[in-house]
């Protein structure tokens, strides 16, 4: 314990304290799992019991007879499974960038070039569709989308598109999740982005300012590498959102009469497995493809970011 | 701590016109330009009631019909089922407070301790937290359902309450919170004159963490009352479905999108379009409430020296 600890914590409050609290520590120890346990039990029930689960599943038959590897082979042999996670690679590709690039260009003009009344407003106005996340945003945008109705139908015809069938082409899928992805939750990352912004303090800026730093300088050498830690902490949580993309291709599926492949994300082929093949294994192991992928991205960002020895305080 | 202020807008103001106009410019620009793919669709959303079905694809998309044809939407709206809207709406305030309570109950604490409370396994919890977080959470919907099922709960409001008031972003956010802005010194002095861990927790990082239970509240309730996935497997009965789930079920009776099953049902675009509209207040007044807490204290500048 202390080994672990004494190397953690320099590391996470940036504050060196040798072995001052002998005692308090132990009590500490007891009242830190009081405080843990609530959550703890809950972390058990749903999230390292269901991951086991899977684990358990993708290695097994419907009898519970371990089969190794063979229900990875067969998921993977599915003629659906590549398709399925290039869509969802381009989808990625393009989402992250936009919502890394755009909200902390959009969160630094509104700290440095808008009166904060006046951002409060377009923070707010930028959040709206926020509040439609999930159903409610795919529902908007299957009208945005279609040429018969959208308040936007001349640029769409304008880019080639004259009816909601063309709209809905197979390259344009990862566009319009973006889209989507984007409109709902774009508002709420400013949001974030401008509240960690705003702990900056005005001295540290002031003294930017008067050193000759322009707007974009004190934004990329001093605000951004301030707020690194939640910037990496968005991508992380965009890349998880991003893979587990299920309501919107689902529901412009079934919106679309059937147009739209059903197994367009990987999240829709484990669904496809479970409740139309009744084939529970092999959904798990589509899980834990994912899971795999997330674990690995989130290492890449973890270790080199230094979102765990970042110091702050 | 003015002057410097002044002396270097005097100095901003002093530049060329072009180098000053043209970031401020692009600026506009940008702002604007998302300004109206954020607000468009919801302009436009909210006027589609006020038309009939005809109306929204002959007339002008920014126009208003009239407020008779809202109540028409809205009566064909409650008619639909006996008034089975006002079941989902109750259902997912059910779902989304009950697992608000529990979620703040346990994620305050957690964060607070895994930020500054030393003990054996903290690292190993914390890692655990920040892999379940990212990890794709409908990954495990298929897992937690048989989960429920192994243990009776499905087709219960626990079904949804209790797997929903697992939150992980929620104790990161606190964990970040207390990690970034209240000073070990600080709870090492408070433990030299005798505090209890209790009283710290209690007396210290409590009220500092207003801003914090604010934002996760906030992302809890959002979260928990757009989720789709979960109730959509787990919950067999219309009259237990959140309204999420009660929107599919009106897209799916809206002709427009499925000719087939909504013939002869009163149920178009414009009575969709207000459906959509009623999901998305509760969240909407939730924002305007909490828009303080989000904003001014996101990471409580205040409690900064």
């Amino acid at each position: 314990m202390t080994a672990v600890d004494a190397g953690r914590q320099p590391a996470l409050t940036g504050a060196s304290q040798p072995r001052r609290r002998g005692n308090p520590r132990r009590r500490g120890g007891w009242s830190g799992y009081l405080f843990v346990s609530g959550y703890t039990l809950l972390l058990l029930a749903f999230g390292v019991f269901p991951t086991l689960y899977a684990v358990y599943l993708a290695f097994t038959n419907n009898r519970g007879q371990f089969t190794g590897l063979n229900q990875f082979i067969k998921v993977v042999q599915d003629y659906r499974f590549a398709p399925a996670f290039q869509n969802i690679a381009i989808y990625l590709v393009m989402w992250l960038l936009l919502v890394v690039v755009l909200t902390v260009v959009v969160a630094v003009l509104l700290r440095g070039m808008v009166r904060p009344g006046l951002s409060a407003v377009f923070r707010f106005l930028y959040y709206i569709p926020g509040a439609l996340a999930g159903v409610a945003s795919v529902l908007v945008w299957l009208f945005m989308l279609d040429p018969a109705v959208s308040p936007v139908s001349g640029l769409l015809r304008a880019i080639g598109f004259d009816t909601f069938a063309e709209v809905l082409a197979p390259a344009d899928l990862p566009v319009i999740f973006v889209l989507i992805a984007f409109w709902t939750g774009a508002g709420g990352w400013i949001i974030v982005m401008y509240g960690a912004l705003n702990n900056i303090s005005d001295e540290v800026l002031e003294a930017a300012r008067v050193d000759g730093a322009g707007l974009w300088q004190t934004a990329w050498h001093i605000q951004i590498p301030m707020i690194r830690k939640w910037i990496v902490y968005m991508a992380i949580l965009a890349f998880a959102a991003g893979t587990q993309l299920f309501v919107e291709p689902q529901l412009l599926q079934t919106a679309s009469l059937g147009r739209v492949n059903p197994t367009w994300s990987p999240n829709q082929l484990a669904y496809v497995y479970a409740f139309q093949r009744g084939d529970f294994n092999g959904a798990a192991a589509i899980s834990i493809f994912l899971l795999a992928l997330g674990l690995i991205c989130a290492g890449i960002l973890v270790t080199r970011s230094g979102l765990f020895t970042a110091d702050e305080t | 701590m003015t002057t410097p202020t002044v002396n270097a807008r005097a100095g901003r103001r002093a530049r060329p016109l072009v180098s000053r106009l043209a970031p401020a410019a692009a600026a506009v620009a940008i702002l604007a330009a998302l300004l109206i793919f954020f607000v468009l669709p919801a302009v436009w959303l909210l006027l589609a009631p006020s038309k009939t079905a005809g109306q929204l694809v002959a007339d002008f998309p920014l126009s208003f019909g009239s407020f008779g044809q809202i109540g028409a939407a809205w009566k064909h709206l409650i008619s639909y089922q006996d008034g089975v809207l006002f079941l989902w709406l109750r259902n997912s305030a059910v779902y989304s407070l009950g697992s608000l309570v529990l979620t703040l109950a346990v994620s305050v604490p957690a964060g607070y301790a895994l930020a500054l409370t030393p003990f054996r396994g903290r690292k190993l919890l914390l890692t655990t937290t920040l892999i379940v977080m990212i990890m794709p959470s409908a990954a495990l919907v298929l897992p937690i359902f048989l989960e429920l099922n192994l243990f009776g709960l499905i087709g219960t409001a626990w079904s949804i309450i209790l797997p929903f008031s697992f939150f992980p972003f929620g104790v990161y956010l606190v964990y970040i919170y207390f990690a970034t802005t209240l000073p070990r010194d600080v709870l090492a002095a408070a433990r030299v004159d005798g505090c209890t861990e209790w009283q710290l927790f209690r007396l210290v990082a409590l009220p500092l963490a207003k801003p914090v239970i604010g934002l996760v509240a906030f992302f809890s309730f959002v979260g928990n009352w757009n989720n789709f996935f979960l109730p959509y497997l787990v919950l067999p009965n219309s009259d237990q479905f959140p309204i999420q789930v009660g929107l599919n079920q009106l897209l799916s009776s809206t002709p427009s999108f499925n000719p087939v099953a909504g013939a002869g049902l009163n149920i178009t675009s414009p009575e969709l379009a207000l459906a959509i509209i009623i999901s998305t207040l509760p969240v909407l007044v939730l924002f305007l409430f909490s828009q303080r807490a989000l904003v001014s204290g996101m990471l409580a500048g205040s409690t900064k020296e």
